[in-house]
């Protein structure tokens, strides 16, 4: 179970946010400017909320109360970054390994052995290109494959099928609903399209900006709704 | 002849990797982290490139002097006094070059793409594997650019070395240092070899930085078109 309370205050408006839910696909969805990478960014550790409370399951990686704030790199929380954030100086196959220490997953109590991984997101024929040798959705596959190498217990997805045309992105949105459940970690996806969360998402939070942001007090009001999928 | 040449390119040498290791540090973290008056320390580090050299050697000369902070100090302690011998001259040559090091520097860490850094973090990086493998490798070409620059101006560094090192022939004369007394001397022939000598050198250094530079840009271009 994600649980997250997160007030995070920005110039010229406050995010706050309440989110708690357990398995499949959140989508945050919302208009650009709407504060959606920030949630994802808090979540992950790489920004630190103002207030609130963060947790995975029994562990607690922000709490502003007990002033507990564990960094990124110990949260075991996967990240796919809007534009891939591949190391353009490493191969496809140092970019998968780069969170495997040693780079053999042996003994080292993973479920999946780096080939399955490779295998899974069909990018083993590319391991020795670089990334600017990859189109756009061969370096989400590569994006996802690292992220999910390290099999973290939760998957952040900014934006992943914006930067692609259309027949790649239905291809892709499939592949990421058959990935979650084989997966089975909470996927928390951000996107502004709404066709996009009507596929993907099993749980929609709207980040609505609000029109009175002038106010350093305005609050985004966030309304969970079940979507039957 | 080669006595100078082989100074100035110990002096230089040594310069540089100083230039390095204080220019990496600092132009990381000038280029990733804002705090108070960061504005009056980026000024003071680039002060040596417009001040007139004698300024920075008259300041060293206080500091390192016999009556200087850190000069009364090493002689007391190490019994060592640095004016006048060649590490005074490797300390001008530092200092002079130093902004040039730094400008490459900061401006190749800035270029680096702060969501790799923050994608090696969700991995499970540290950040010291994070700086050795993310943003050095991709800093590197802006760096060495900077480390050729320092180079080349550590190599013809005259005004700084000449007030706390002096001119002493086989200890501290450098190549322009050994121009200078060449000339005031009346040896027009020693004067001319030593002129074509550190031209030659500073000519080949920047030669060099540009024909690399423009291979390193137009190999990725190749590469990404190969084996696309």
């Amino acid at each position: 179970m994600l649980r997250a309370e997160i007030r995070r205050i920005l110039p010229g408006m406050t995010i706050d946010v309440e989110l708690a839910f357990s398995r499949g696909i959140l989508v945050l969805f919302g208009p650009s400017g709407a504060g959606k990478t920030t949630v994802l960014n808090c979540l992950a550790g790489l920004q630190k909320p103002d207030s609130g409370i963060i947790s995975l399951d029994d562990k607690v990686f922000f709490s502003s109360k007990d002033s507990i704030n564990i960094p990124a790199r110990s949260r075991r929380i996967g990240y796919v970054f809007q534009d891939y954030a591949l190391f353009p100086h490493m191969t496809v196959k140092d970019n998968a390994l780069y969170g495997i220490p040693g780079r053999c997953k042996k003994d080292q109590g993973y479920r999946m052995s780096v080939l399955e991984v490779m295998e899974m997101l069909k990018i083993t024929h590319l391991q020795d290109r670089y990334p600017g040798q990859l189109s756009g959705g061969e370096k989400q596959r590569v994006a996802l494959a690292r992220a999910l190498m390290v099999e973290p217990d939760l998957l952040l997805l900014d934006e992943p099928l914006s930067a692609l045309d259309f027949t790649t992105r239905r291809n892709l949105q499939a592949e990421l609903k058959q990935l979650q459940r084989i997966w089975r970690i909470p996927f928390v996806l951000v996107t502004h399209s709404r066709k996009e969360m009507h596929a993907l998402g099993d749980e929609v939070l709207f980040l609505e900006n609000g029109k009175h942001s002038k106010s350093l007090l305005s609050t985004r009001v966030l309304t969970p709704l079940q979507m039957a999928v | 002849m080669t006595e100078p040449i082989i100074l100035s390119l110990k002096v230089a040498l040594i310069a540089v990797c100083i230039d390095f290791v204080i220019g990496i540090v600092v132009a990381r973290l000038m280029a990733r982290r804002e705090f108070m008056g960061k504005n009056i320390v980026e000024s003071a580090i680039i002060l040596p490139m417009v001040l007139p050299p004698t300024v920075l050697g008259y300041g060293l000369l206080i500091f390192f002097g016999k009556r200087g902070l850190l000069g009364s100090f090493l002689l007391e302690n190490f019994d060592f006094q640095i004016i006048f011998t060649w590490w005074a001259a490797v300390l001008a040559s530092a200092i002079v070059s130093f902004p040039l090091m730094y400008q490459s520097a900061k401006a190749a860490f800035s270029s680096v793409d702060i969501s790799l850094e923050n994608a090696a973090r969700t991995l499970g990086t540290g950040e010291i594997r994070i700086f050795l493998t993310i943003t050095l490798p991709l800093a590197w070409p802006g760096i060495l650019a900077g480390l050729v620059l320092a180079f080349a101006r550590a190599l013809g560094e005259f005004g700084a070395t000449l007030m706390v090192a002096g001119n002493i022939p086989g200890k501290t004369q450098t190549i322009p240092l050994a121009i200078y007394s060449a000339v005031e001397s009346g040896e027009e022939e020693l004067a001319k070899r030593l002129v074509l000598v550190i031209t030659v050198l500073s000519f080949a250094a920047l030669f060099w930085l540009n024909r690399w530079s423009k291979e390193k840009i137009q190999g990725w271009k190749k590469g990404s078109e190969n084996n696309a």
